[in-house]
């Protein structure tokens, strides 16, 4: 900088030549203006705030490693004879997707590595995505203005499942076409149209020859395309309503508090990129994933025990497994109710969670912005809806698996089917008493720490010879953090005969809204946070411990 | 009507941030205290330190570069079908093992050495950006709902009915184009799903050996493959043709047969049924010969073979067709037609 | 007749069959194998099959019955040939210790030539299928692909593509098949012990039992290759689901805490 101005005059000569070129680019694009608001942006630092990063960079990685396989995978089901280096699959007839898989596992330098990264890369991206998902869920943050921040999200996972599912199914192994298998069984057991919607997709009779080159396009570009676009819009909202934070000293509702992207949160993230990647390229060192060399090439008189779909896909498989098998045939007609039902129920459980943010803003009626993230403990039936959902999401992913708890852990697997169909009812309604209960007694808790400040667990002696636990009054951030939510009122219709003594009509869905606000904000929902004056009076009364 | 009371939270907010966060506990005792005062890191305020943590970053990052050098060596030097023995892991690609190691390490390295540079050196001073809400202001709203309405009238949408409607009409039928191109994605049905490969005279073909089979082939307690007689692997629209065709056959002790028809349609005690699972198609063949039942590895339908195929556990909703089977003038086994029924899956128009 | 009929649907009736049928094929299989040729030594043969009576009635016939005709708690072993013998008692699942859905593979009990006994005195109460020679199941010039769809077609289904096993219903289990010997596999096609269907040389000639060994062997044993690694008990999704879940994202939540945690503040003096 020793050609900086010295004298506070103009400079003569020209600007270094970044900023030349950051001029001609604003001049075209307006980056300063863009820069301006958001080169400081701010981002609050916390771990779970990270999660949504790892799914970001995992969906990087598969795009990266995905492009690389597109250079040497052939999408094609035409049947060729393997002469490759595998020696068991020497002289096997299988699809050239399927060899071209081979070769790209035993004969292009580094394309197991790839392949792999790309298949572990998926399975993160799906984990993460799910994390992230419950983080949000349960802190509350897909409140306004967030609530078509949640979509998208919950749109990415959806989407995210459907798209490893078609990538799984692409090599043709003997366990994504049983897969596959099972995707026509379920286009025929939809009424009506399922015969046609089936000849349609698989292009004549399963298996066909149509399936996997249709399916190519679809994991490569559509759906991958459609996530791109979502992911993008996912990413604007987040620098356009800033992030959320944890409440704490300082943080309040209209502030964001935390460090700029340039510096320090663009070296995080941006490290983190490569973090995600290497463990990832680690775990492809050191890890077999899908090894079709050993599962086969897929005939469809062939199977293998334990056929099971990627862990994101294990909850429609377990709702499939334990269905019972309930066909109706009338009138020349067969309505395959146990394929059809988990079909349909696979995309409602989703979809409950998805729309959840809408049912939750209906029922409180809250229609302010909120930015500072709740406690779980003080939402409890939120939190209670969370857990219960989540319960039967992984019972189902028990029952997805059924065949390997029965044989690792020695049980029956009609005794799993049998606890996974009950489970699936009970299971969610147990977790959702059990966790607000903990929810409450958490919130009790707090109001305990506060007015009595925290147990040290050093127990002193009174002159008098009483035992006392000597307890330590938090200090005022720990204070506000546990007293800054709100306990909101329930909704109520108000009384249903007006001052003239006419009555009202009230409609069902206010009724409705009216029970579950009250479940929500009703009296049992929780324990009245301590106030400043119940606070001052014990504090007074005792004098400091 | 407000359901809610208006945010307490807000009322109590001192007025100003107390520099420093010593609020003296006033009104409140559970206000904000504020940001606490910024506390310097060991690399703030000592050099030394600072630098040992440049070196630790770049060490990180020279390793990384080390491991590129690496990676791009084991590339070249390795053979691709080269294997050793790592413990715990296993016979392995020798390639695979190097590649993956070196790359992981390599960006690893990279990731740990910029957080570890943004987390030591970088400032950690905590800065509180204020938030603006997202709705616009009302004057904006106005102004916006103005510039609408002048420019809705202007295009007279709401006026000329006619243009509009049929503005509608169009834009609702051209998509229809885009449906009926896609006919020919498929066939249509038809009978298909109702035909196998299998029909009269027939011959039983062991998939092991692509022999005919002889009932004596078969003993009780063993299980056996079969496809239709003139069909191989090479036909071209084998898997389509086996994805309905495959049978198993086993043996029972006649007297051990509990279905009349299944009695009927066996031959001596061997009774050929579909091998595709009647819930959604996988080969069921999970046969144990003791109970005589065949479970299926997708979704554990479970289906007796010693009474007609019934389902006797799991989601698949009807028996597994059988095949009408008997002994021809040579001796072998052959089929005696179609299969009865569709196999595998149910289906709309099943009946 | 009418108790027989009752009987039928007992669990251990069609084991019974099947020890008939073995007892018939067994018997063609001794008429053609030429290791059944009398050049045994036949006093030899008679003091095998005296000693192994001895073994019999102390350890077997408790279940089978004095004479090898079975009782409730055990099928009879007239005909089960001294194949049947040799893969039950070689890999320790006879004599069992209690009932179950299956009798599991165990330390064995008897010495191999206290089972050759074993072996001689059941095959002398009728004809079954014979101890397969090593010839039988050697796996020289054996063909691993064909080996590896006859797997796919015939063993995959319960025994899982890399011979991992698998479920069966209520309890029952096809089990794993690593680290079993090639004779007792060999063994386990010929008679179809337990539940497991037999595949006899009729429907699985001895060469595609060959093979199929050949093909367990490359996949599935010390020696085998995973070029990609760690195996995770080589069951497919589920397992590859927990290890990203325990170790991908559990090796990516901790640094996610390490990134965002705040620096050590310098100690205040």
């Amino acid at each position: 900088m020793s050609t900086a101005t010295d004298t506070g005059t103009p400079r003569r000569g020209k600007a270094p030549a970044g900023e030349r070129v950051a001029d001609w680019a604003d001049g075209r694009l307006g980056i300063y203006s863009l820069a301006r608001a958001n080169m400081r942006k701010i981002f609050p630092d916390h771990w779970s705030f990270m999660l949504g990063e790892v799914a970001l960079y995992s969906f990087i990685i598969i795009i990266l490693t995905g492009v690389y396989l597109t250079l040497f995978f052939h999408p094609s089901m035409e049947e060729v004879v393997y002469h490759g280096p595998y020696v068991p699959m020497q002289g096997v007839r299988m699809s050239e997707a399927f060899a071209s898989t081979l070769d790209i596992s035993f004969e292009v330098r580094g394309g197991l590595l790839i392949r792999q990264i790309h298949h572990w890369a998926a399975l993160v991206f799906l984990c993460a995505m799910f994390v992230h998902m419950m983080r949000v869920f349960f802190t509350g943050a897909f409140r306004k203005p967030r609530e078509i921040n949640w979509l998208f999200g919950f749109l990415l996972f959806f989407l995210g499942m459907l798209t490893g599912f078609t990538g799984y199914s692409l090599p043709d192994d003997l366990l994504s076409g049983t897969g596959l298998r099972f995707i026509e069984g379920v286009f025929l057991s939809i009424p009506v149209v399922g015969t046609y919607i089936s000849m349609f997709v698989f292009g004549g009779e399963f298996p066909g020859m149509d399936l996997i080159p249709r399916l190519y396009p679809v994991h490569v570009l559509l759906l991958p395309g459609i996530m791109l676009g979502l992911l993008v819009a996912h990413l604007i909202l987040v620098f356009y309503h800033k992030h959320t934070q944890y409440p704490g000293a300082g943080k309040t509702n209209k502030n964001v508090v935390g460090m700029p992207l340039l510096p320090v949160y663009m070296a995080k993230a941006g490290g983190f990129f490569f973090l995600v990647f290497g463990v990832i390229a680690v775990i492809s060192a050191i890890a077999t994933i899908n090894p079709i060399w050993t599962i086969g090439p897929y005939r469809p008189d062939q199977v293998s025990t334990g056929a099971q779909p990627d862990w994101y896909m294990g909850f429609a498989e377990g709702l499939v497994r334990v269905m019972p098998g309930w066909e109706i045939t009338a009138w020349g007609h067969t309505l395959v109710l146990g394929v059809f039902i988990p079909i349909v129920l696979f995309p409602l459980v989703l979809f409950a969670i998805g729309f959840y943010p809408f049912i939750e803003g209906w029922i409180t009626g809250d229609k302010r912005e909120h930015h500072i993230l709740d406690r779980p403990r003080n939402a409890p039936t939120r939190t209670a809806f969370g857990v219960a959902w989540l319960t039967a999401y992984f019972v189902m992913l028990i029952g997805g698996g059924n065949d390997l708890w029965a044989t690792h852990f020695q049980l029956s697997i009609n005794s799993i089917t049998w606890f996974v169909r009950i489970g699936f009812f009970a299971g969610p309604v147990l977790a959702f008493i059990a966790t607000k209960r903990i929810c409450l007694g958490l919130q009790r808790r707090d109001k305990e720490k506060v007015l009595h400040g925290r147990e040290t667990g050093i127990i002193k002696r009174l002159p008098h010879g009483e035992f006392i636990e000597v307890h330590e009054p938090l200090t005022q951030e720990q204070m506000h953090v546990l007293t800054q939510h709100e306990q909101p009122k329930a909704y109520e219709i108000g009384p249903e005969v007006d001052e003239n003594g006419v009555r009202r009509k009230v409609k069902g869905s206010q009724k409705l809204r009216a029970r579950l606000s009250k479940s929500y904000y009703g009296k049992d929902a929780f324990i009245p946070k301590p106030t400043s004056e119940e606070y001052k009076e014990i504090t007074s009364g005792h004098g400091h411990h | 009507m407000s359901s809610h009371e208006i945010s307490q939270a807000e009322e109590k907010l001192p007025e100003e941030r107390a520099e420093g966060g010593a609020t003296v506990v006033a009104e409140d005792p559970f206000a904000d205290p504020g940001l606490p005062p910024h506390e310097h890191r060991q690399q703030d305020i000592d050099e030394r330190a600072a630098q040992r943590s440049e070196r630790t970053v770049a060490l990180l990052f020279t390793v990384s570069m080390l491991a590129t050098v690496a990676f791009i060596a084991s590339f070249v030097t390795l053979p691709v079908d080269k294997y050793i023995y790592v413990f715990p892991i296993g016979h392995i690609s020798a390639l695979n093992f190097a590649l993956g190691v070196t790359l992981g390490i390599a960006l690893f390295a990279i990731g740990a050495g910029a957080v570890h540079w943004a987390r030591t050196l970088m400032s950690d001073v905590e800065i509180a950006d204020e938030r603006h809400p997202i709705e616009a202001d009302p004057e904006v709203k106005a102004k916006v709902l103005d510039d609408f309405r002048a420019g809705a009238k202007e295009s007279g949408f709401g006026r000329r009915k006619l243009a509009r409607n049929t503005l509608f009409g169009a834009l609702a039928l051209v998509p229809l184009s885009g449906v009926v191109l896609l006919r020919d994605l498929g066939p249509l049905p038809g009978t298909k799903l109702r035909h196998t490969s299998w029909g009269k005279g027939k011959r039983l073909m062991n998939y092991n050996t692509m022999q005919p089979l002889r009932p004596e082939d078969i003993s009780v307690g063993s299980l056996t493959f079969a496809m239709p007689e003139g069909m191989t692997e090479e036909d071209h629209d084998f898997q389509t043709e086996i994805a309905k065709a495959a049978l198993m056959l086993v043996r029972l002790q006649p007297e051990n047969i509990k279905d009349k028809r299944e009695l009927d349609w066996s031959h001596e005690g061997i009774v050929a049924f579909s091998k595709i699972c009647t819930h959604v198609g996988c080969p069921i063949n999970l046969y144990e010969q003791q109970t005589h039942h065949v479970l299926c590895p997708c979704h554990q339908s479970t289906f007796d073979l010693s009474d007609g195929g019934r389902v006797i556990f799991g989601p698949a909703g009807h028996a597994l067709p059988q095949l009408r089977i008997r002994a021809n003038d040579q001796g072998y086994l052959e089929a005696m037609g179609d299969f009865s029924e569709p196999v595998g899956p149910a289906y709309w128009e099943r009946g | 007749m009418k108790k027989l009929s009752a009987r039928r649907r007992h669990p251990l009736a069609a084991l019974v069959v099947l020890l008939f049928a073995l007892a018939v094929t067994g018997g063609l299989y001794a008429a053609f194998s030429p290791s059944e040729a009398k050049a045994d030594d036949s006093s030899a043969q008679s003091l095998a099959i005296e000693e192994g009576k001895k073994l019999y009635s102390v350890g077997c016939a408790s279940c089978h019955g004095t004479g090898g005709q079975g009782t409730s708690d055990g099928p009879s072993l007239v005909g089960v040939g001294s194949a049947a013998v040799d893969f039950q008692v070689g890999t320790g699942r006879m004599p069992a210790q209690q009932p179950g859905a299956q009798v599991p593979k165990k330390k064995k009990i008897y010495s191999d030539a206290e089972t050759e006994q074993l072996a001689a005195y059941i095959s002398s109460l009728g004809a079954g299928p014979v101890t397969p020679s090593k010839g039988q199941y050697s796996t020289d010039g054996a063909d691993v692909a064909k080996g590896g769809e006859l797997f796919r077609t015939n063993c995959a289904q319960c025994h899982n593509f890399a011979g991992k096993g698998g479920a069966l219903t209520n309890g029952k289990y096809a089990p794993s098949l690593e680290g079993v010997s090639k004779k007792h596999l060999y063994e386990a096609m010929q008679t179809g012990p337990q539940n497991m269907p037999s595949f006899p040389d009729t429907t699985m000639p001895e060469k595609n039992k060959q093979d199929i060994i050949a093909y367990l062997d490359t996949v599935n044993s010390d020696k085998s290759k995973t070029p990609g690694g760690l195996e995770l008990g080589g069951l497919g999704p589920v397992s590859e689901g927990l290890f990203a879940w325990v170790f991908g994202m559990g090796a990516l939540i901790v640094l996610t805490i390490w990134v965002a945690a705040r620096t050590a503040k310098a100690k205040k003096s």
